[in-house]
Order: structure tokens, then sequence, then C-alpha cells
């Protein structure tokens, strides 16, 4: 029997010809990710091994993001204890302020992650780096520790669901459109501890961003990792970027799939996750009239130069409504300084927009935009439970960038095209 | 090895974000962490919960983020188990690396209600809900996972072994 894209990597990874789904494997980890939330709780696993140090200095990731700058004093202590663990083992890749971004579009950006590549990462959305054909996902503190100390890490081998993509987007239809309709297509456990692996002659009209942010939210609909093959856009991607070789794994033709489902991109439209699961959406059509108090454009889902371009696109000339505070935040130092060069900054500012530096604040509720009892949120970011942007009676509802865009100037979740 | 307390009961969908919300992640120290465990779902969790108590949910419970804080308040809250139907799949690596038991029982998760008194026995995986007088058969513990549970989770386990 054949083996998916993400079986191969695993196998080639636990050093066996071949593996199927179910099997419990012990796989070589490529790198071991963690930032300002997840490390503290790792580094305090550490001190409990027998064995000193971390396996491998360059292969570890620590990427101070979530409350950063320090939110307050407990963030700043956290902080504190990861640079001084970074210092102590002289890790390569700690990012710290000035140098850090949101951490899943700082990796690939500073080439940590390339196809081929098994990746583990204590944070959920650590699934992003399947844009690349890697496989990767997210894990605990724990696992983070026995990851630095060892270098490995287990796995149950995953099944697989085949997502076939045909068809060109038309504008204003992204990568964040699609993944929203496949969660909710399939729900927030519908790919329950499987793998997502997007294939089909319309992956060549997504672009890298619009990948990093279908894979980004594999973990939405419970997936262990989502995958891309590797094609020529990837490729260019990684040559830009890294320095590092990759790796290209195929699915084999006669791998088996749980469930296939065939997506035609022309035919999707703009869609929004209603409260209080990604899986409750609505096409921008059916919406209604839902007014908002905030907008917040970016995280390690929507927080890429595309996703400003597009967001900037709308803006220009126009000017935020009343009553709405519309948040920007370019996920790294890289993407903020490009941003300022195309005078996307400027726009967002004339708009009456406010820019921060990269963080993940207000998409889990940490700082920098919380929102008040009754008030709603539309936001380019991951998740919309119940409390998840502040108090436990706001809302929140997901959406793309050129939604956020449009619903900022009208004061209600709207399509770019009613502008 | 076994568990037995006083059933809370919750449906689908129970997500990290309200186990412990991420305004208090500024904190890693269990005993903090708890004191602010399933506030925005269930706000008398905390001031009602005993040592031993049980936590019985419907599907993908844990889902959403890959905070080990999660399970760590849960635990640090004196939960001796976690009985769903499906579990999401960080939760429950962590709950299984910090020593939290955890069991997937449909039929167990659809037939005990909010104060029942249930009693586990992991060795077997028998789930009794004393209460109503019913028995389920759930996953039994493997030993290695047991062991984990014993050693206060994975990082002791593996010294030990």
């Amino acid at each position: 029997m054949g083996m998916t894209m993400t079986q191969k990597i695993l196998a080639a990874h636990a050093g066996l010809e071949s593996v199927k789904a179910g099997d419990l494997i012990e796989a070589r980890l490529d790198l071991v990710l963690g930032n300002d939330i997840t490390s503290p709780v790792a580094i305090k696993e550490m001190t409990k091994f027998n064995k000193e140090g971390v396996f491998d200095k360059d292969k570890i990731a620590l990427v101070m993001d979530h409350f950063i700058p320090n939110k307050d004093i407990k963030s700043a202590e956290h902080c504190k204890c990861v640079r001084e663990f970074a210092c102590a083992h002289d890790i390569t890749n700690y990012f710290d302020v000035g140098q850090m971004g949101i951490e899943h579009a700082l990796l690939p950006e500073q080439g940590l992650t390339v196809a081929g590549d098994v990746i583990i990462g204590a944070d959920s959305h650590t699934c992003t780096y399947g844009a690349l054909g890697a496989f990767s996902t997210g894990v605990g503190s724990t696992d983070m520790a026995a990851g630095m100390a060892t270098g490995k890490a287990w796995f149950k081998v995953p099944s697989a669901i085949k997502f076939n993509i045909v068809g060109k987007p038309g504008k204003w239809v992204s990568g964040k459109d699609l993944i929203l309709h496949i969660i909710g297509m399939i729900g927030v456990d519908g790919a329950l501890y499987k793998s997502m692996e997007f294939v089909g002659e319309g992956i060549k009209n997504l672009t890298m961003d619009d990948r990093f942010t279908i894979a980004n939210m594999a973990i939405e609909a419970g997936g262990k990792n989502g995958i891309f093959p590797v094609d020529d856009i990837a490729i260019e991607y990684m040559k830009e970027h890294s320095k590092r070789d990759f790796v290209v794994y195929e699915a084999d033709a006669d791998a088996e799939y749980d469930e296939e489902y065939t997506i035609d991109l022309s035919t999707l439209k703009s869609t929004v996750s209603f409260p209080h699961l990604p899986e409750n959406t609505k096409t921008i059509d059916e919406v209604g009239e839902v007014t908002i108090d905030q907008s917040v454009i970016g995280s390690c889902t929507n927080g890429r130069i595309q996703d400003l371009r597009e967001a900037a696109e709308i803006l220009k000339g126009k000017k935020v409504a009343k009553n709405v505070r519309c948040i920007v935040i370019p996920a790294t130092q890289k993407i903020y300084l490009q941003a300022v060069r195309e005078g996307l900054i400027e726009t967002f500012i004339e708009a009456g927009a406010v820019v921060s530096t990269p963080t993940c604040g207000p998409c889990l509720g940490g700082y920098m935009g919380i929102l008040a009892a009754g008030e709603r949120c539309v936001a380019t970011t991951n998740r919309n439970f119940v409390g998840r942007m502040g108090h436990v009676d706001s809302e929140v509802y997901l959406a793309s960038p050129a939604v956020a865009a449009a619903s900022a100037i009208t004061g209600k979740i709207s399509s770019p095209d009613e502008l | 090895m076994k568990a037995k307390g006083r059933v809370f009961k919750y449906k689908d969908n129970v997500d990290t974000d309200v186990i412990i919300p991420a305004r208090y992640l500024n904190s890693s120290d269990p005993k903090e962490l708890a004191t602010h465990c399933m506030e925005d779902i269930d706000k008398d969790f905390i001031k009602n919960v005993k040592d031993g108590d049980i936590i019985v949910a419907e599907k993908n419970f844990g889902c959403g983020s890959s905070r080990e804080h999660a399970p760590i308040a849960i635990k640090a809250a004196g939960v001796s188990c976690v009985i769903a139907e499906t579990f999401a799949r960080i939760f429950y690596r962590n709950a299984i690396n910090i020593g939290l038991p955890i069991i997937e029982c449909k039929e167990a998760a659809h037939g005990i209600e909010a104060g029942d008194e249930v009693e586990i026995d992991f060795d077997s995986g028998v789930i009794t809900n004393r209460t109503k007088g019913t028995e389920f058969k759930g996953q039994a513990f493997p030993e290695f996972m047991q062991k984990i549970i014993k050693s206060e989770g994975l990082i002791n386990y593996i010294n030990s072994n």
C-alpha cells in the first residue's frame, strides 16, 4: 500500500522503509520551536532531566512573540527565563525584541523551515510550515523539552484527508476564505488526528502567503498537520529565504485517504466564521447586518505582506468608520519594513488605523486590542472561542484581510465590493 | 490505579481558552493557574471542585491552543480524570505527558450527568456510575501510561527508565 506525503516524510525520519496509519514511531527532528508562553514550562521540565544540555543548538528556535514587548512584570519574568536559557545554551535561533516576529511568519522567512523537514513546536499553529512541504505539528511544553534534550519525538502515524483544489479564485478571495470554507464544511474536529493534504492544479493559483494561511489553520479542523506539494512557487520561496538543502517528497499514486474532497476556487466567496467556533461559517452574502467595534489585521494567520497589501489597497484614500478601532500588526520586522517602504503604513495611518510592532497580542486576548463586554471584532486571526480576545461576552468574527479592511471602513462586516 | 469523584459535565469543543484563558498565561505556576481553571465556561467550577473530582465532556475536549497550562490547571485543581467522547490531539498528548489521566469513551460521555458519583479503574478501563448504577467500558490504560502518571509526568518517567 502506498504512503501519503506526510507518511513518507515520517518514515524517512524514523529510518523506516515504510509506515502506515496507526504505527507508533520515533522520528528525528529538524527543528524544535517554543515561544514566550510555552518555553518557560519546557525549560522548567528540562531541569528535571538527568541529561544536561540541548541536542543541537542550531536546531532549536525560541521566539518571544506572544506578550512581547513585555506587557507586564510576569511576562517580563517569562522572557527573562527564556533569554537566560538561550544564553546559557548558546541557542543560535533566539529571537527577542528587535529581531523577533510572530513565530510562524518568522521561521520560514528566516529560512529555518524547508520541504522534507520534521518540525515540532510548542504552539498549535506550528502546522504552518506544511505550506513548504514539511511535516510540522504543534505539541506541548513537555514534548518540546524532550525534543530539545533528545532531538527526537514519538508520533502516531496519521491517516489523511485529500483536498483536491481546482480553478482560480476571484478578486478578494484568498487562502483564508478557502480554509474557513473547509473548516465550515468538515467541522472543528473534521480532521482530528489526521493529515490534511492539499493537491491539484488549482494549487498554482495560491501564493505562498495563501498557503501559509491555509496550512496554519489545519489545527482549527483538528488536523495533525496540513501539507502542500512542493512546486516551483515553493522552491522559489525556499531558494530566496534559505540556505538549507530541502528534500521533496510526493505521495504515492496508490496512497489511501480516509476522505477526498474537490474544491473549485472559482466558486468560493469571501467567508466569515461567526462566534464561537471557526466552523460557524457564512459566505459574505449571508452575513446580514453585523456592526463592529474593532477590526484586527495581523496574526500568524494573516500578518504577511500580501495581507497588508490587500488591506492597504482597500483602505487607501478611505477612513476607518467612527467608533471603530482598526489595528494592523505586521507579523515580522522584515514585513513591517517592507510595508513602510511600499507606503502601506502611511495608508493605514492616514485611514485612521493604528500600526503595532509584531506581536500575537490581541489574537489570544493577551494585550493590544482587548474587547469589552458586548463588543464585536472582525479579525484576520484564527480562533473565535468564548473570551478569546477579551471579555467572555465579546465576539470575534474571523475573516480575510480584505473583509477586515472593508469592514473597518463601513463599521459592519462587509465585502470590499460594497465600497 | 483508581479514581473516584463527583462529576462536572460539559458539552462539545471545550477549548483550551476556556480551560485556562490566555490572560493568565503570564504565570506558569500550577496552583495559580488552577485558581482560574474553567473560569470562562463555568465560574463556579473552582469554588466547588474537590480533590478527586472528575470532568466528563463530549466531543473534541481541549481543542485550540497547545498550552500545557490547560491540563496542568485541571490537574492542579484536583481533578483525578477527564472522560470525553474524543480529545483534541495536542491536549491528549499533553495530559499524558504531565500525568493527568484521560479516557475516551463515547457511552460514558453521554451516560454520565453533572453531580454523578463515578469510579474509574485504569487497569481495566471500566467506568462505574455509582449514582445511576451503570457501567461503561473505556480503554484500559497501558502499563507505560500508568507509569508516566505515577511518575508525575514524562520527564520523570524517562529519567527513571
